[in-house]
């Protein structure tokens, strides 16, 4: 069971219009390295972990992850509502209009459909933990790439925020691995 | 004393959401850490305290009868966050 919370986890408030820098997020949204990727597979992973902490810890940093994901679809709400159909072609997002107008499709920001292809169910929790440590650098490294390319404090500062969790997380995942080794 | 504005009680149950949340994640992988485990009590009473004092002037955070829903708060009504309107 989940219980939504009508807020975000770390405020989102963008003042200004940017519908290139809403394209890029959609790595974070719907792409390999995306939160919507992190959550699902943390989520699939927790069944067979094998003690009751690294159950714990999957399903929880699963949860965070949703409220990562809300955050990011926040960011590229704000970035993008209320765009001209000008503003959409100079932005190279006519072709995403044309098949979602402003809605927030699971994809990446290619307009590659989202996959579980991105992502691993070992099913074997040193092998799963392991995954779940790559993961998080390699969004650590988007989050990083993503801070480069834009100027404006509004974005940044979500994505900082961002950036620090996914370092959280794979510290706490390597403690899960440990654990395990030791058993 | 002073009631604490909108803003200012959002922003204090944001900041120990988060506080709990991060030492949830360390006590999954610490469950005998007698300090973090205090720490978590401490915070997560106090933040109790301060979503039950905002859903009842300002309306409900949570759906699915795990906040109070009224006539004058109804679950729609208040901004949805991911328009930047949140407070």
């Amino acid at each position: 069971m989940w219980i939504y919370e009508k807020r975000l986890q770390y405020p989102v408030r963008i003042k200004r219009r940017d519908l290139r820098m809403a394209r890029l997020l959609y790595a974070q949204y719907g792409g390999a390295d995306s939160e919507l990727a992190a959550s699902l597979r943390y989520l699939a992973q927790r069944y067979t972990m094998p003690t009751p902490e690294t159950k714990a810890l999957l399903t929880d940093i699963g949860t965070e992850e949703l409220a990562h994901w809300e955050m990011i679809g926040a960011m590229i709400y704000q970035l993008s509502a209320g765009a001209s159909i000008q503003e959409i072609k100079s932005a190279g997002m006519d072709a995403n209009y044309v098949g979602h107008r402003l809605g927030l499709y699971l994809q990446d920001p290619n307009g590659v459909p989202f996959t579980a292809a991105v992502l691993q169910v070992k099913g074997e929790p040193i092998a799963d933990l392991t995954e779940d440590m790559a993961a998080e650098q390699k969004a650590r490294v988007t989050y990083e790439n993503l801070i480069r390319l834009t100027d404006d404090p509004d974005v940044k500062d979500p994505l900082r925020f961002l950036r620090e969790r996914e370092i959280v997380h794979f510290q706490r995942f390597g403690e899960a691995l440990e654990s395990i080794q030791r058993l | 004393m002073q009631q604490l504005s909108k803003q200012d009680l959002l922003h204090q149950i944001r900041t120990l959401m988060f506080t709990c949340a991060d030492l949830n994640l360390f006590l999954d992988t610490h469950p005998d850490n007698a300090a973090a485990g205090a720490d978590y009590a401490c915070y997560s009473a106090r933040l109790i305290a301060l979503k039950r004092e905002y859903e009842t002037r300002f309306g409900p955070l949570m759906n699915f009868g795990n906040s109070l829903i009224s006539d004058s708060f109804p679950w729609t009504e208040c901004p949805w966050p991911w328009t930047g309107e949140e407070v």
